[in-house]
């Protein structure tokens, strides 16, 4: 079987979840090979080989995570011209799409984006993606129509499964091109732990918007969420307003989540923030204007003010929990 | 300086986006389009940059004749002047083909005197592939410098503030290059009325593939690499059951929450 390239989401070889969503999804298609870019593969090993890896293409030049994304999609295009791989899978993060629009160049291929789920097509055909469209509202299906396919994919597509390999190590030999090294990264902060669960991984979010009316209001938000065990969203108003970090953005320009359970406490439910939580199970509102859009979206909704109906559900939670 | 704004005319949002059944590609004749509010935060981007120092501000389009529009509000915004690139062999072209025809309007561009920024907006709001600009840089073998959150022009090339999955990170290259923002870059302005009045009579240039060398074959529905096999509409959600807190909403909500086993 042809080999199906995973491109390995690391920070220093820890592995991101959606490596392992992408080494399942990859095991439909043909025979997973992971490429692992940058530090820290001893670190990485155990988790690709036991999602099945038969192989791992490794770059461990530093410089190769010196400079935005060109690199990467050097290293990468070098691979696919040796393997000759069937498809080639990224996590749909910003980079991750970069690369893959960076390589479709190189590779005179087509790329897809986002996708929430990929399958083997019909009699050996090429991948068939998933993708929802125009804010949730359409589910499409696509497929790459002329060279290797290239297909970015977001967390939560596929539920993991360990499939112990013991992939063959091939090390490469990449010397970032000077035409590589033009965006260079002077500084990396890496972002603070909430101790909460991941955003777009959690089973249960809750979020809150405008209707918070202030950062330190975003404590009864927290509050209700840590009760449920929950991750905290925002809606882009209060993210503009200050009260709550960009990172936690929920819709459009910020995460896709598709929890089990989506609780919107102070958010209208606009277009943008609806592209982003749509696709949720169970969706539960708080809002104090019975007109609110996110009512006619939400399996159950609340009308009236969450400053008052979340520490109340908060108190109950606590108090069911402890009976 | 010179700078190149990128913008894209879109199906609106807030309208019955849908996809044409003959060829299933993205509408863009029955459903009223506009400016991609995304590529606002470029045009913004510019005119701040422009206005800081000596600057020409080009807004250059790819699309059907209405994309006009796009170029329209950019010029009412603040922008010089305008290039439109329509052909209707463009139609359907997928992102690695309007790269192309982006790149090499862009190259055109500066036949008339060197570019030294071309800005994009993070995503069209209607593909959203968050691609183009990338691919931008890898065509034109200009620095990618990308998802600015912040940007900073000076003496020594373009900074900006990348917010990544999991870290922030400061990027610096020198110009030219190839530079796109977020929504959190700016704050756009609206039109003012002596913009509209003035954006009447500023340049715009309407071009065709042949004018800026593209083979009608390397782009369109026939040359794309993807194709859209099928398209659904999702069933639009029902809504449940809503009450009105009078006093026991919190203790409702975890009554339902216990239903449905969450609690
Ligand atoms: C290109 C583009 C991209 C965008 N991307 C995003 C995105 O990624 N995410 C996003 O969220 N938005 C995004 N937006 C913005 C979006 O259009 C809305 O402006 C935004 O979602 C509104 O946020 P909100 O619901 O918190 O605020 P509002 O629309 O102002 O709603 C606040 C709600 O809170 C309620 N409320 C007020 N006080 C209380 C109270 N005490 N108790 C209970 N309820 C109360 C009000 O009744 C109201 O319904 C985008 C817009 C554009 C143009
Ligand atoms: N047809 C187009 N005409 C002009 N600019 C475009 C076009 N398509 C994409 N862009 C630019 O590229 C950015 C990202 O687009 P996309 O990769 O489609 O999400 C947009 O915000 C625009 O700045």
């Amino acid at each position: 079987m042809a080999e199906i390239l995973v491109l390995v989401d690391h920070s220093d070889g820890a592995v991101r979840k959606t490596t392992t969503e992408l080494l399942t999804i990859a095991r439909r298609l043909g025979d997973p090979a992971a490429v692992f870019i940058g530090s820290g593969y001893e670190r990485a090993k155990d988790t690709l080989a036991s999602f099945g890896a038969q192989k791992v293409y490794l770059a461990e030049d530093p410089e190769l995570t010196d400079y935005l994304v060109a690199p990467k999609a050097e290293a990468l295009a070098l691979v696919a011209e040796r393997a000759t791989p069937a498809a080639i899978l990224l996590t749909s993060s910003a980079e991750g799409k970069e690369i893959a629009g960076r390589l479709a160049i190189k590779l005179d291929a087509g790329v897809l984006t986002d996708a929430v789920d990929v399958v083997a097509g019909e009699n050996g055909g090429g991948p068939v993606t998933t993708q929802s469209v125009f804010a949730g509202n359409y589910t499409v299906e696509a497929k790459v129509t002329r060279g290797t396919p290239i297909i970015t994919v977001k967390p939560n597509a596929a539920t993991p499964e360990q499939a112990p390999a013991q992939p063959v190590e091939e090390k490469l030999d990449v010397a970032v091109s000077d035409q590589a090294k033009t965006a260079r990264v002077v500084e990396r902060t890496a972002r603070t732990q909430t101790g909460r669960p991941d955003l777009t991984e959690a089973a249960i979010v809750v979020s809150g918007g405008r209707g918070v009316g202030s950062a330190e209001n975003f404590a009864v938000v927290e509050a209700l969420a840590d009760a449920l065990g929950a991750a905290v969203g925002a809606s882009r108003a209060a993210v503009d307003s200050g009260w709550y970090p960009h990172a936690y953005q929920v819709g459009q320009t910020g995460k896709t989540v598709s929890p089990q359970l989506y609780v919107a406490a102070g958010i209208s439910g606009a277009i943008q923030h609806r592209a982003g939580m749509q696709t949720s199970r169970t969706i539960v509102a708080v809002n104090k204007d019975a007109e609110a859009p996110i009512f006619e979206m939400a399996d159950f909704g609340v009308v009236g003010d969450l400053h008052t109906v979340l520490p109340q559900a908060t108190q109950e939670i606590t108090e069911r929990k402890g009976s | 300086m010179k700078i190149v704004v990128c913008v894209k005319y879109v199906p609106d949002a807030t309208a019955d986006r849908t996809f044409d059944p003959g060829d299933n590609t993205v509408d863009r004749v029955n459903v009223p389009g506009l400016l991609s509010e995304l590529d606002e935060h470029a045009i913004e981007a510019a005119l701040t940059l422009a206005e800081a120092g000596d600057a020409e501000v080009t807004a250059l389009a790819v699309g059907p004749p209405d994309a006009a529009a796009a170029v329209k509000k950019a010029l009412q915004m603040g922008v010089d002047a305008g290039v439109h690139v329509a052909d209707d062999a463009v139609h359907g072209s997928d992102a690695v083909a309007t790269s192309l025809v982006l790149a090499k309007a862009l190259a055109k561009i500066g036949e008339e005197g060197p570019v030294d920024l071309v800005l994009c907006g993070m995503a069209s709001t209607d593909g959203g592939m968050s691609v183009v600009p990338a691919m931008l840089a890898e065509r034109l073998d200009l620095p990618q410098v990308t998802f600015a959150a912040s940007v900073e022009v000076g003496e020594g090339g373009v900074r900006i503030r990348r917010d990544g999955e999991t870290a922030t990170e400061i990027v610096e290259a020198s110009l030219p290059a190839v530079v796109s923002v977020t929504d959190q870059a700016n704050e756009p302005r609206y039109p003012s009325f002596k913009g509209i009045m003035a954006a009447k009579k500023k340049p715009v240039q309407t071009w065709s593939l042949s004018d800026v060398g593209v083979d009608p074959g390397e782009v369109g529905l026939g040359a794309a690499r993807t194709a859209v096999a099928s398209y659904t509409q999702r069933p639009p959600r029902q809504q449940g059951t809503v009450v009105t807190d009078d006093g026991d909403g919190g203790r409702a909500l975890v009554g339902f929450l216990a239903e449905q086993k969450f609690v």
